[in-house]
């Protein structure tokens, strides 16, 4: 349905290995321009290894990755980096600089690819600190002293440093709590929505599927097995699809975000 | 990318801002300095146009937002037009999220300073209290280990004495062969004005057994092993493996420090005695190539001149070494917090203090010593 749109990020032919173990062979996947994709598989299925090679911390095997039209697994040093600024990464800890504060964190990326004056850094960076939903009482704390939803949230507030096209989330509710973890769904949506983002989403969780992703795609068999929207999901036959999406967790999380997206369609 | 232009008029009581071609974070620096100069001046409303503006993000709704804020706070009431749905939504997305601005910093008076350097005293009374505390929990274990052996983790003391010490001897050994190297080659230029050159046999003897040997053996275990405990020691209080051996009912300072300052206490006094042979084997070895003493003549000189005392003055003073190096090791890697980078910290401290009060008691055993008379 959205196929006639140019994708923002387009992979074609990954092929990924460890030594004899491959991981992805072959995989195509495309990620059009202010969409919210969830990538989903089982553990050791790649998702991860996806996600890195997109960002290119890992080296594929073959295959083109192409992000905002450049071909980022064969590019050089400086159109690399033009592409990097533009694009932002949540880990699954948040990966923050544990001997800077909040507000410092936020600021590193700035101070080394923007040429602004101190104090305009220093309020933009308050502001991303805000957008992600924490206290500016946060600003001055070390990762250290922050809880794991707060510390997710700094990591948010630093991957929109720079004002990305994509962000690129890995397991972003995984360790919260349920109602910390549908707060992060929330957050995911609102800014994806008002800052015209494109999140590429590697999850477990049934909710933040339901909560945020408007396509999803299923990692199995080395590739991308299936993409489509949730309720695609639900009609295939796969047997892990089909146990990953009618299991009692998924049925529960269908149930209570039914009312809600009917809410958001109204 | 083609820059911003802004056309800033004023007609009657409105004050109007156009804005043409992209305003982004990376180009904020210009606009946010011109814009800044802006003033109300007796304006009632101010006109903010963006009709041709053809890209913003985070960063330029800021900077509306802010002018904004700070024209209405002037007396002129502010309003976007010509803005697009979207980039009304980002406006008002950042309008909402605009955090207050912080608090300026308190100047510091002298009251504060006087407050700093009590809690720095405060502060070094009780490193130093928690330092002998924790020394004499160690203690308090190791004399509960003599009365029940069966507790002593033995493969892991093995385990330490191979790390500690064994793995030790080849840089121990090349240190003191060098350090007596250097002493003959500066002893002999010294002693040859005065063609005392064969006195530099004692020099070397004086010198490598009663401080050298064991000074410089303890500096490098401190280097070498007292910081491994702490970043070992203190990387397991990261991973809370210390928290879940106490919830196990296993005592951490029995198996983890223990086994290590036993480890030290028995494998400084060898790595000493071997620093002390090197460097007298180095000495030998200069002191034939500068001087021309023979080695038959270094060692029957040795025999008969360097009194045994000096060896066991330095070999006194190993265990004490030890201790230190070992309760200050494993005493920083539980001061860990919960994060890594105070793992990196409490190393260096520890490595720093082990140092530093090795070349202390040092001292004190010379006094000591001469006092004796020995």
């Amino acid at each position: 349905m959205t196929d006639a749109r140019t994708p923002i990020i387009k992979v074609r032919g990954l092929v990924n290995a460890f030594g004899p173990q491959v991981v992805h062979d072959g995989l195509d996947l495309d990620v059009y321009p202010g969409e919210v994709l969830g990538v989903v598989g089982g553990s050791g299925t790649g998702k991860s290894v996806l996600l890195k090679s997109i960002i290119g911390l890992i080296r594929p095997r073959a295959g083109s990755i192409e992000v905002l039209g450049t071909d980022v697994a064969n590019a050089d040093e400086d159109i690399r980096r033009a592409v990097e600024k533009r694009w932002g990464v949540l880990f699954q800890d948040g990966a923050l600089f544990s001997s800077l504060t909040v507000q410092q964190n936020v600021e590193a990326p700035m101070r080394e690819h923007l040429d602004l004056p101190a104090p305009i850094r220093a309020a933009l960076a308050r502001l991303k600190v805000s957008l992600s939903g924490l206290p500016s009482l946060a600003n001055d704390k070390l990762p250290s002293e922050l809880s794991g939803g707060m510390r997710k949230r700094a990591g948010i507030a630093r991957a929109l440093a720079l004002d990305p096209r994509i962000v690129f989330l890995d397991e972003p509710t995984a360790g919260l709590d349920p109602i910390g973890a549908a707060a992060f769904d929330q957050l995911i949506r609102q800014l994806q929505r008002s800052l015209g983002l494109t999140v590429f989403l590697v999850t477990h969780d049934l909710d933040t599927l339901h909560a945020c992703c408007d396509r999803i795609a299923v990692l199995a068999e080395k590739k991308v097995l299936i993409t489509g929207t949730m309720a695609d999901m639900l009609t295939v036959d796969h047997p892990w699809v089909h146990d990953y999406f009618h299991g009692v967790r998924a049925r529960a999380a269908l149930v209570t975000n039914a009312p809600q997206a009917e809410n958001q369609g109204a | 990318m083609t820059e911003l232009r802004l056309d800033i008029d004023r007609s009657g009581e409105t004050l109007r801002i156009a804005f043409a071609g992209p305003l982004l974070t990376a180009g904020l620096r210009a606009p946010a300095e011109t814009l800044g100069r802006v003033s109300a001046a007796g304006a009632r409303a101010a006109q903010f146009d963006l009709t041709d503006l053809t890209a913003i993000d985070t960063g330029g709704a800021w900077l509306i937002v802010t002018i904004m804020d700070r024209l209405r706070a002037e007396g002129a009431e502010p309003a976007l037009t010509g803005a697009s749905a979207d980039q009304i939504t980002l406006i008002e997305t950042v309008a909402k999220a605009m955090p207050e601005p912080p608090a300026p910093p308190r100047p510091r008076t002298i009251a504060d300073r006087l407050a700093g350097i009590g809690q720095g005293t405060i502060g070094a009374v009780q490193t130093v209290g928690d330092a002998l505390g924790f020394f004499g929990l160690v203690l308090s274990r190791i004399v509960r280990t003599m009365r029940h052996p069966g507790r002593l983790r033995f493969t892991s003391l093995v385990h330490h004495c191979q790390e500690a010490g064994v793995a030790a001897v080849p840089i121990v050994a090349l240190m003191g062969f060098m350090i007596g190297i250097v002493l003959a080659f500066q002893g002999a230029v010294q002693l040859r004005t005065f063609g005392a050159e064969v006195f530099v046999v004692d020099l070397i003897a004086v010198s490598v057994l009663r401080e050298l040997g064991i000074l410089l053996t303890a500096i490098i275990v401190a280097g070498r092993s007292g910081s491994a405990y702490t970043a070992s020691i203190g990387s397991m209080k990261v991973r809370e493996e210390i928290d879940a051996m106490r919830t196990l009912g296993l005592d951490p300072i029995e198996v983890l420090a223990m086994p290590r300052v036993l480890a030290l206490l028995f494998m400084l006094p060898i790595l000493g005695l071997i620093a002390n042979f090197a460097g007298l084997a180095g000495g030998l070895l200069m002191s034939w190539i500068e001087l021309g003493v023979s080695p038959g003549m270094f060692i029957s000189r040795l025999h008969d001149n360097t009194d045994v005392n000096h060896l066991i003055v330095g070999m006194v003073k190993a265990p004490v070494f030890a201790v230190l190096i070992g309760v200050i090791g494993c005493w920083q890697g539980f001061r860990v917090g919960a994060s890594s980078e105070s793992v990196g910290r409490r190393t260096t401290s520890a490595v720093v203090m082990a140092i530093f009060s090795v070349i202390i008691a040092d001292a004190v055993f010379s006094v000591f010593f001469a006092e004796l008379g020995i």
